[in-house]
């Protein structure tokens, strides 16, 4: 497999915070050099100028991050193009600096609470998606609330809840539950239907988002051309 | 007014616009940041049917001419609702401001209504304008910015006491309709401007006063309806979510509808068009005419019938504005909310 290859494979781990989406399937991704020493050169490109710079910076440096884990990756640059906040983003990221330092004196703190609250929501969407599957084949409420993690089917929303759930320190081995509430404590089986109502309307909001999302990303590539 | 099979439905835009975004109007050294968002705004106009796509010359200053023919003549829209955005920063004269508003408002007095403006963080100054905002427009509603950068103030909260002094003066002067944004803002960078829990404690504490989420929270309607549905006085306005979605992506339309209708009910929701980012005639049409679709994917949702469109398009927010609805357009037994102020003020001799 080529280094380039793997770069973006890297970037397919990459996952827009807002959305719980690859940010290389949400087509944020417009360019990715890499050279033959391993400089590899990034550009994202968001649906707006005006998409949120908190999040914009988030995608920016997580990329970054991940490239530059890989061992053959020697420099690492990630620019985002046709931002509002472009060149401050693009400054700090160069430096090497965090949120603050994009910004001096316009942030109060590090971006940690965002998107761990944004981690939480994601993990509500990914949990439905599989519990109401599991009811749909016929699982029972207290099945359902008994069922452990190795139970749950292979695939990549399993995947992805476990790895959230470890990101945010909730306890995700075989024998823990399968479906935990944001909090981390287990859903009951008398409370799994007021659970769904709730995941199903967060999950409509996360849906709706990345359509409004993809929708202006289409506009701003025909406008472009 | 728009007739659909019959049936007569009376149309209030909860949210309308007459802004200068021309070059003109741009400050200088800012014109990147005044281009950039009026081009943002264009982009928007193209989730809707491409036949009302607008080029940006046109996009960026309209006429009154085209506002009163979109709005009134096409649209089908009886009365609309001006909400302020000032954006001092980098448009001269401001985006569209309450005196430009007002210009055109006075000139249309039963069709349009211009909301006004407070920020607690101008304190004594800040009131004082209000009063006179309020006695020279004979203000009924304001639309609030909690998130916006002020003087180095990282935006501000209705829970905050300086805000009650405000609520308390709204009561006061019969401004009964508290719109507040929440939604994608600019500055300050890095907070979640999103956070209703505010509105939630804001309501609870002056259930006198109606408060009306504009653009539902999006992308939060999550946190949105979570606390609407424990708020009699908190209403959800639809602008962007019919524009936004309804021609783009019906079936994510006919969700978030779906949601708003289960958690936030026919009776608080209030349509808006947020002309001139989308013509009101689309919408009120193909809004009078949809229905979830035929899928079982949406088979739990409340269904809307012909009486919950007509509460949606005008008869909710005529309540909330007072704007006589003619008899014919009134559901079967309803008072019209002249007669109903009437009894209220009888009531109290």
């Amino acid at each position: 497999m080529s280094l380039r290859a793997r770069v973006l494979d890297a970037l397919a781990e990459v996952h827009d915070p807002e959305l719980d989406e690859p940010i290389t399937s949400l087509r944020f991704v417009t360019s990715c050099e890499v050279t033959p020493g391993g400089d590899v050169e990034i550009v994202l490109r968001l649906p707006t100028p005006q998409c949120a710079p908190n999040f914009a910076y988030l995608m920016a440096a997580d990329a970054r991050d991940a490239v530059g884990r890989l061992p053959e990756v020697r420099e690492v640059t990630v620019r985002l193009e046709d931002h509002f906040t472009g060149e401050e983003i693009n400054g700090a990221l160069a430096r090497g600096g965090g949120f603050a330092d994009a910004f001096p004196g316009e942030t109060s703190g590090d971006l940690d609470a965002l998107r761990d609250l944004f981690r939480r929501k994601a993990l509500v969407v990914r949990e439905s998606r599989l519990c109401e599957a599991m009811l749909a084949d016929g699982a029972t409420p207290e099945q359902v609330a008994a069922w452990r993690v190795s139970d749950l089917p292979l695939g990549p929303d399993a995947r992805r809840c476990l790895e959230l759930r470890g990101e945010l320190g909730i306890p995700h081995d075989g024998g823990s539950p399968a479906f935990v509430l944001p909090s981390g404590e287990p859903v009951a089986a008398d409370e799994l239907r007021r659970w769904l109502l709730t995941a199903r309307l967060v999950r409509t909001s996360l849906e709706v988002n990345g359509g409004i999302c993809r929708s202006l990303l289409k506009i701003r590539e025909e406008a472009a051309r | 007014m728009h007739t659909y099979n019959g049936d007569k439905f009376f149309v209030v835009d909860g949210h309308v616009h007459f802004w200068d975004a021309s070059p003109a109007n741009w400050v200088s050294g800012q014109e990147q940041y005044a281009k950039g968002w009026i081009e943002c705004f264009h982009a928007y106009m193209g989730l809707g049917p491409e036949q009302t796509h607008w080029p940006i010359e046109k996009f960026q200053k309209y006429s009154e001419e085209d506002f009163v023919k979109d709005v009134f003549e096409d649209g089908h829209v009886d009365a609309a609702i001006f909400q302020s955005t000032y954006l001092k920063e980098w448009y001269t004269d401001g985006f569209n401001t309450l005196e430009k508003n007002a210009e055109l408002a006075e000139k249309y007095p039963d069709r349009l209504i211009a909301n006004g403006r407070w920020d607690p963080r101008e304190g004594d100054a800040g009131m004082r304008q209000l009063e006179a905002d309020a006695e020279r427009y004979g203000l009924k509603g304001v639309k609030l910015y909690t998130a916006e950068w002020y003087q180095g103030s990282r935006g501000w909260s209705l829970k905050d006491p300086e805000s009650q002094r405000f609520l308390d003066k709204c009561q006061e002067l019969g401004i009964k309709n508290i719109h507040v944004h929440k939604g994608p803002t600019i500055w300050p960078l890095d907070k979640d401007s999103f956070d209703v829990r505010d509105v939630d404690f804001a309501a609870t504490n002056n259930p006198e006063l109606n408060f009306i989420v504009e653009h539902v929270g999006l992308p939060r309607i999550e946190d949105f309806c979570f606390m609407a549905t424990q708020e009699p006085n908190v209403y959800a306005g639809l602008a962007v979510v019919i524009g936004g979605l309804m021609h783009a992506r019906p079936r994510f339309f006919a969700k978030v509808m779906g949601e708003l209708l289960f958690w936030v009910g026919e009776d608080k929701m209030l349509f808006a068009s947020d002309y001139a980012i989308w013509e009101p005639k689309w919408q009120v049409e193909g809004f009078v005419d949809w229905d979830f679709p035929d899928d079982v994917e949406f088979s739990d949702y409340p269904r809307l019938g012909v009486e919950g469109k007509k509460k949606i398009l005008g008869l909710n927010a005529a309540k909330l504005y007072g704007i006589d609805v003619p008899e014919e357009l009134r559901l079967p037994g309803e008072e019209p909310a002249s007669r109903e102020d009437a009894r209220l003020a009888s009531d109290s001799t």
